[in-house]
């Protein structure tokens, strides 16, 4: 049944910190690797090699120009895939069952032989994380690497998303939200990690970091770099006056 | 929201089957024989085949039978029972009708009831979106039944009721755009709650996450010029409403005028339905730097 679980106690999910993100994308091509290839797989594209490619994605980032009232501009890279929300409108509206959230650790799966393709869980989401195969006509959404973080085949270093595995700025943090003692759920503490469109009353497990306040003064190297000379000299002025005159 | 022909026309025809369905149902128009037959078979037909029509519109149409079973939660399984339960109810009252003479009309009553229920899901899984401002609020379903009543008497040839109709439902629909022009804004998603940076002037897209379109972009951020929207709708008022309600309020209504009636109807509503796709904003466009 498509109906939510009640209150759980394990809620996996990601912490994303928007001050160390350096917007690299390693993350959307881990997931995209994992994906394609693994027991999910394949996660396909419609003329890769063509004029128009295009493909399904289940992690995108985008990156943002901040403009605050004083200080300089600043870029914030936003990487966004499923935040494997607590009530998940996208559950809900399924007609068939497709999609579901598990009960053990709160992660919002869709069962592919089950989806018929409808798209309407694409646009129940708020934040875009769902996208159609364009080949397979089945949906797919982030899995929380499932069939990593309980693989007891892999090295204990490998089971975790493969983009948090990847991320080379330590951006990416995976744990259980649900349990207030967790690494995750402390940094979230201590930095003031909050929700994303909080309006739309998903309960989203995953959470963001914001970005530090920038140093006011970011010119360290100015002082070293005295201006040289503005007029030019010797044999320089000479070449300079002659050109003028030609 | 991308305006998907399959979508238009299936909201569009099944709407007017089901209206038609229901005036018959209803016994506000009861035609007797060959005529009262070809009545019952247009309004089976078109609700029908629109339903046809909606499923081929799926990525697995084979699959279509496992959307019965989450009506506990999803509209969309609930839009599913609720039309065959009409269509089977209508087809039973329509054949002993035809067949044997015997008009049951509690049946006719019941069969009304799940074709304006089936109007009303469909409405249900646009309106039930939080995403999607526009849509979520109590007139989305309203205009959709309203759409199916007036249709359906004008197609049932009601010529009064289908004016009168017409007239309620075209002011209906001035409200419902004035309105959904507001809900966005009062819905409190932003671009800043959307990201959780910045003040609303200092932020914007910088980078877009791909350089070619993908799903979300071509599902849900469709965009249409403003000065489009205008003259569409002035279009979709003056044809599907405004024009037919005076035709059918003329002193003598021969069914030369009232055919006219009917397609200008058919035309200007397609037109409303197109614009309620196509201006229909989603909030995940705030991420595509759309709106603020
Ligand atoms: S982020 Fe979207 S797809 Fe993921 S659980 Fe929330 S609503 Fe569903
Ligand atoms: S596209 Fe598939 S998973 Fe999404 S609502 Fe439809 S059937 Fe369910």
């Amino acid at each position: 049944m498509t109906d939510l679980p009640p209150a759980l106690q394990v809620k996996l999910g990601l912490v994303i910190d928007l001050d160390t993100c350096v917007g690299c994308h390693a993350c959307v091509i881990a997931c995209k690797g994992w994906n394609t290839q693994g027991d999910a797989g394949p996660l396909a594209d419609a003329d890769a090699y063509g004029k128009a490619p295009e493909g399904a994605f289940l992690n995108r980032v985008h990156s943002f120009e901040l403009t605050p009232e004083t200080g300089p501009a600043q870029i914030v890279h936003f990487p966004k895939s499923c935040l494997h929300c607590e009530t998940a409108p996208c559950v809900t509206v399924c007609p068939t069952g497709a999609s579901y959230k598990r009960v053990e650790d709160g992660i919002v799966l869709v069962n592919e032989t089950d989806c018929i393709g409808c798209g309407l869980c694409a646009w129940a989401c708020p934040y875009g994380a769902r996208e159609m195969d364009p080949v397979e006509k089945v949906m797919k959404k982030c899995t929380l690497c499932v069939d990593r973080i309980y693989n007891e085949t892999l090295p204990e270093v490998d089971r975790v998303p493969a983009c948090v595995r990847t991320c080379p700025a330590g951006a990416r943090h995976f744990g259980d939200l649900g349990d207030p003692d967790s690494a995750v759920s402390q940094l979230v503490a201590e930095r003031g990690g909050y929700d994303l469109m909080p309006d739309q009353e998903t309960g989203p497990v995953n959470k963001y970091l914001p970005p530090r306040p920038r140093d006011a003064e970011i010119d360290i190297l100015a002082p070293f770099l005295e201006p040289v000379a503005e007029e030019p000299r010797g044999f320089m002025a000479w070449l300079d006056r002659t050109l003028e005159r030609i | 929201m991308h305006p998907a022909p399959s979508l238009i026309a299936f909201s569009l025809l099944s709407g007017l089957g089901f209206g038609l369905l229901a005036m018959l149902g209803l016994g506000i128009a009861a035609p007797e024989g060959l005529v009262g037959t070809v009545f019952w078979g247009l309004g089976l037909g078109l609700s029908g085949s629109a339903l046809l029509a909606s499923a081929f519109h799926l990525g697995h149409p084979e699959r279509a039978l496992k959307a019965f079973s989450q009506w506990r939660s999803s509209w969309l399984s609930r839009e599913a029972w609720l039309a065959s339960a009409a269509m089977a109810v209508f087809a039973l009252h329509a054949g002993l009708i035809t067949f044997a003479g015997w008009r049951i009309a509690p049946l006719g009553w019941l069969g009304a009831l799940l074709a304006l229920g089936t109007v009303g899901a469909t409405a249900m899984i646009y309106a039930q979106l939080r995403t999607v401002p526009r849509w979520h609020h109590w007139s989305t379903p309203a205009l959709f039944i309203g759409h199916a009543l007036a249709g359906g008497s004008l197609l049932a040839g009601k010529t009064v009721l289908a004016g009168i109709l017409l007239i309620a439902l075209g002011a209906g629909q001035l409200a419902a755009w004035w309105l959904g022009d507001r809900l966005f804004a009062r819905s409190g998603t932003s671009i800043t709650r959307a990201t959780g940076l910045g003040v609303p002037d200092g932020i914007r897209l910088w980078e877009a996450p791909h350089t070619g379109q993908n799903y979300l972009t071509r599902e849900m951020v469709f965009v249409i010029a403003r000065k489009h929207v205008a003259k569409l709708r002035v279009i979709a008022a003056v044809f599907g409403y405004a024009a037919p309600a005076v035709l059918l309020l003329l002193p003598s209504v021969d069914h030369a005028i009232a055919a006219v009636a009917v397609l200008c109807h058919i035309f200007g509503a397609a037109v409303s339905r197109w614009l309620f796709f196509a201006e229909a904003e989603h909030v995940v466009g705030l991420y595509y730097g759309r709106g603020r």
